[in-house]
């Protein structure tokens, strides 16, 4: 069946159906990455996105039951150049059509996806919409709100406070491991992968809503705070920023992507919104103290304002080597630091894993 | 810096021209860096041998007592060793255990030759291996039956056995039970020299993957790409198929092979390029390190052209000193060389064997290189560049037939007298050309009996070729077990008679991703095979030359599998089968304006009739369908569309760009592929 993605510039491409049928709109972006559609697929921070992936064959090791990195699919729709029906991996459960049908989740395939890439490079992101009938498309594009103008954290945030274990998600009746260092993180969008980690490293992660306050979650009696990361424009978070204010210096704070945005905004500095995204599984980030490179996992829209830095407490620490972006900073004098790509990985490369080790130790000697 | 630069020298079995490639672009990165490149080397007939490559040249044998002149006539700082191969390694080597390289004061560049020894000697190698935790393939060795006793409850089957000192493995074998392995490990023990085996986990069939990475003297780590060979463990890599990057490895998977080979790179110390390969178990996250070539190599001009990437230009830099984040992406020209490349295709390698030129060699593929090049296709799908590949292979082969496996069909030639068929075809033009005039009915009549007169003119059937009955299946199955170079057609020809890809994957051990992808292509070639009978209308013939395009059939294939083109020259439809057609025209319904342009069709050439010929296949199915049916109109009308669709089809291809970044930078590189897309990036 014949199927149109619609962008709000006029630009129309014709592809075939692929997953639920329908209509969704969204932000359309570009993932470069090769492998690691299912994770991306269940990443809250692609809420309110339809995301093409620019790898051409996708679905081939087909969906699994353990690479999910939240409960639900995230992004608003999907575009791919060619969708395995029949995938063949070990683990493989289901192809990415049957996922996409099960879940309700319209896509797209079979169309030049390197060309919109192109255009998305050229022009910047903007607001598509997959559909059948080009005329009803592009009456639903004129009538949906922007991307920009939309809250997505509270909608992909947990709505109830959990706890995190060897078997994952875990409802708060049951007693924290008093021998682990308890982690508060503030859920606006986290992917499962992060707390695994941190549980890996010794950690007893409690997940929060992100319209927890300061006061409860310092209640809990944390070792230390994350910052997770999560969609949408940080300066419309006002009120999470609020409470990243009220936790600063009060215990040791680690932000990863929205994160590291609400940690700029929370000590008075700005963002802004980048032509088109980093997103893929290849950028390599200069450690301005170690002089180091490291291959990253990225994912966002956003970036921080270095200027914006100058009169505030933060430093930055860590830079794009593509684009000269912030891809990290740290607050002095408050244990407080963040970084815009995603150690966690899933997809993506494993490397920055020590921070995870390192923010570990960070609230061990600050537990002492 | 005056650096001395040692070449590839003689081409030979085993080993690519791709150590010239990398000695190009080495000597070339490193004038660039404002270096002075002397280069020796023995083989004049490479491109780094070319004037202007190097600043000093001297063709002369690869020994260190040449080597040896050379520097001392030309003292250089440094020498470069790990870019012409295991040839310019070896010599590098004895230079140093001469202590020529000291005597004159020669550094040497890129990484240490300790680590280099390190990673080719097998024990110390499986060393460092337990020393980082990377799993290598049990092994052990066994001196009596008591040692052999005590491990058949450990050794993980299957296991091989291989007895130490026997002429040509004699006695060794694969054991799936532990009394397989009690049988023949001890007949290993009494037919071993030295009473000695070796048993080792068996890695039959297991995925072959493969990681191109890099490493700079600051410790930066990079992947340039990752590799699946289509064929598993047990064909050399450079004997096998190989897809970039990997299809059928998970994220997770793919990350915990990535992260594998970076840290065997960190901790051998590499400064350069490194090419690690890794057995990975189809069923688990089981993997085993297989081997690591410390230096450039066979697969990382591969993983160069595969990517875009510069890995020996950028290891000369980095050989120098220059860490990745210093060095320019000459592809983007507005990037680091410090990334990985995304590609936004799909890359299939397939080797070129010489058993054209030794047609008596054993054709079977195991662990040692028999290939003596490659082709790489590229395009945006599997099946796409698959099929450019083969057609790349430049052999007899040129799409997924092969008539080894499916037979060849008899082929003959129809033969009339020519005078009498002559007389009868000129008579027949008159009588279509007074059809107008004396009407149809009259014209009918006299073309009837013409046609009376046609069935009697005797003619005779010459066989211009026996043709061949198909290969059977048990020889097939065996075909698909045992890898040649044929092996890819054993496996088209085994879906084509609709084994199951299942069947298929148990017997070859090819992962069921590869195999479904060559049964797409299979599909299509049937569905074009069958066209003439199954296909309603035109727009049905142009949706499925589409198709066959889109998937990568190229032009010549559609053109023969629709029946369009003729096998053998015998072929031609000689003059008098010409004028049968007309005869028979009048049954096939052709409107009057087609039955015109046929006719002028036919006048035109005598050569070219048409369409040019008949399929041999077609002729010798279809021979007494030629002659009466009305078929034969339709066919003509058929096969005069297939040709027009072909024609205006086969020029829709676009051009897209090897980018490294899959689009997100603009590039300005000059390397494209061809696809049919719709965007061309070449404008």
């Amino acid at each position: 069946m014949k199927r149109y993605l619609l962008l709000s510039d006029g630009t129309t491409y014709e592809g075939k159906a692929l997953g639920a049928d329908g209509f969704t709109v969204g932000e359309v972006v570009f993932n470069t990455g090769m492998t690691g559609y299912q994770e991306i697929l269940s990443d809250p921070s692609y809420a309110g996105q339809i995301v093409l992936l620019t790898y051409p064959l996708i679905g081939n090791y087909g969906i699994n039951d353990d690479d999910f990195e939240s409960d639900r699919i995230q992004p608003s729709g999907l575009i791919v150049r060619e969708a395995c029906d029949v995938p063949s991996n070990w683990r493989s459960t289901k192809s990415i059509h049957q996922l996409l049908v099960e879940r309700g989740k319209v896509g797209i395939q079979g169309l030049d996806t390197r060309a919109i890439t192109k255009h998305i490079r050229n022009g910047g992101v903007s607001m598509g919409v997959i559909c059948d009938d080009i005329d009803r498309g592009r009456t639903i594009l004129n009538q949906s709100k922007s991307y920009d103008d939309t809250d997505f954290v509270l909608d992909v945030s947990t709505k109830s406070p959990y706890l995190w274990n060897k078997e994952g998600k875990v409802s708060m009746a049951e007693a924290p491991d008093p021998s682990r260092l308890k982690l508060a993180v503030l859920d606006c969008g986290l992917k499962f992968n992060i707390l695994r980690r941190f549980y890996r490293a010794g950690c007893q992660p409690i997940v929060f809503p992100a319209t927890t306050s300061a006061e409860e979650i310092l209640s809990w009696k944390p070792d230390g705070i994350l910052l997770s990361p999560g969609p949408g424009d940080p300066a419309r978070l006002e009120s999470v920023v609020q409470t990243v204010r009220d936790l600063l210096g009060k215990k040791p704070i680690f932000g990863i992507c929205l994160g590291n945005q609400l940690l700029c905004h929370a000590i008075g500095g700005k963002t802004f919104k980048l032509k088109f995204g980093h997103r893929g599984a290849n950028h390599p980030v200069k450690d301005l103290l170690t002089g180091k490179v490291t291959i990253t996992s990225q994912n966002h829209g956003y970036a921080i304002d270095p200027n914006s830095l100058a009169h505030t407490d933060a430093e930055v620490t860590q830079l794009n080597l593509n684009d000269e972006t912030v891809e990290g900073i740290r607050v002095k004098d408050a244990q407080a630091s963040s970084i815009q790509y995603h150690p966690e990985a899933a997809p993506g490369p494993w490397d920055s894993r020590p921070y995870f080790t390192d923010f570990v130790q960070t609230m061990e000697a600050n537990r002492k | 810096m005056k650096v001395l630069v040692i070449g590839s020298g003689p081409i030979v079995i085993g080993q690519a021209a791709e150590f010239d490639y990398a000695g190009t672009q080495a000597c070339k990165s490193l004038k660039e860096e404002g270096h002075e490149v002397v280069l020796i080397n023995s083989n004049p007939a490479t491109i780094m041998t070319d004037p202007g490559v190097s600043d000093a040249l001297y063709i002369e044998p690869l020994t260190v007592e040449f080597c040896e002149r050379v520097i001392a006539r030309e003292k250089p700082d440094a020498l470069l060793p790990t870019l012409g191969g295991q040839t310019g390694l070896n010599l590098a080597t004895q230079l140093s255990d001469h202590g020529i390289l000291d005597k004159y004061g020669v550094k040497l560049l890129g990484t240490p030759l300790s680590a280099i020894k390190k990673a080719e000697d097998r024990e110390s190698f499986r060393n460092l291996m337990r020393e980082i935790n990377e799993p290598v393939p049990e092994s052990w060795i066994i001196q009596t039956p008591d040692e052999l006793h005590a491990i058949l409850d450990i050794v993980p089957y299957p296991c091989i056995i291989r007895p130490a000192y026997t002429l040509g493995g004699t006695g060794g074998g694969i054991a799936n039970t532990k009394d397989e392995l009690w049988e023949i490990g001890q007949k290993g023990l009494k037919l071993s020299m030295r009473s000695q085996i070796m048993v080792e986990r068996s890695l039959l069939g297991w995925k072959e993957v493969e990681y191109e990475v890099m490493r700079d003297s600051a410790g930066n780590c990079i992947t340039i790409c990752n590799m699946e060979n289509l064929d598993p463990m047990g064909v050399h890599t450079g004997d096998s198929i190989v897809i970039a990057p990997s299809q059928t490895l998970s994220d997770l998977e793919y990350h915990m092979l990535r992260t594998a080979s970076l840290k065997i790179i960190q901790s051998l110390g590499i400064e350069g390029g490194c090419n690690v390969q890794l057995a990975v178990n189809p069923d688990s996250f089981d993997y085993y390190i297989i081997e690591v070539n410390p230096r450039v190599s066979r697969s990382s001009a591969l993983a160069s052209k595969a990517t875009g990437y510069p890995i020996a230009r950028v290891s000369a830099k980095i050989a120098v000193g220059k860490t990745l984040d210093e060095i320019e992406n000459q592809v983007t020209g507005t990037t680091k060389a410090c990334f990985e490349p995304a590609l936004d295709y799909c890359i299939v390698k397939i080797p070129r064997w010489p058993f054209d030129k030794f047609a008596s060699g054993d054709r079977s593929l195991f662990t040692q290189m028999k290939a003596t090049g490659e082709v790489m296709a590229i395009d945006r799908s599997f099946e796409a560049a698959f099929m450019k590949a083969i057609r790349g292979l430049e052999i007899k082969q040129k799409d997924l037939r092969h008539t080894k496996f499916q037979g060849s069909p008899r082929i003959i030639r129809v033969e009339r007298p020519a005078t009498e068929t002559e007389k009868l075809f000129n008579e027949t033009m008159q009588a279509l050309g007074s059809a107008k005039e004396e009407g149809r009915e009259a014209a009918r009549e006299k073309l009837a009996a013409l046609k009376q007169k046609f069935a009697e003119v005797e003619y005779k059937i010459v066989i211009v070729d026996e043709g061949h009955a198909p290969m059977n299946d048990d020889d097939l199955k065996h075909e698909l077990n045992k890898p040649t170079d044929e092996r890819l057609w054993a496996v088209a020809e085994g879906l084509r008679r609709g084994w199951d890809v299942p069947t298929i994957n148990k017997i070859s051990r090819i992962d069921p991703w590869f195999l479904r992808k060559i049964q797409n292509l299979l599909l299509i070639e049937k569905r074009l095979t069958k066209a003439f009978e199954t296909l309603g209308d035109s727009e049905e013939l142009s949706a499925l030359i589409s198709e066959a395009f889109l998937i990568g059939f190229p032009s010549n294939t559609i053109k023969s599998l629709l029946g369009a083109e003729t096998a053998t020259a015998e072929l031609k439809i000689s003059k008098d089968m010409r004028a049968n057609f007309v005869v028979s025209l009048q049954d096939s319904g052709l409107s009057e304006e087609k039955l015109d342009r046929v006719k002028s069709n036919l006048e035109r050439s005598d050569a070219q009739p048409l369409v040019g010929s008949v399929h041999a296949n077609y002729v010798s199915e279809h021979l007494h369908t030629l002659w009466t049916d009305k078929t034969i109109g339709q066919y003509l009308s058929y096969l005069e569309l297939v040709i027009q669709e072909i024609e205006r089809q086969k020029v829709m291809p676009v051009f897209k760009m090897v980018d490294t970044c899959a689009g997100e930078f603009e590039s300005g590189t000059p390397y494209y592929y061809g696809t049919f897309e719709q965007e061309d990036d070449a404008h």
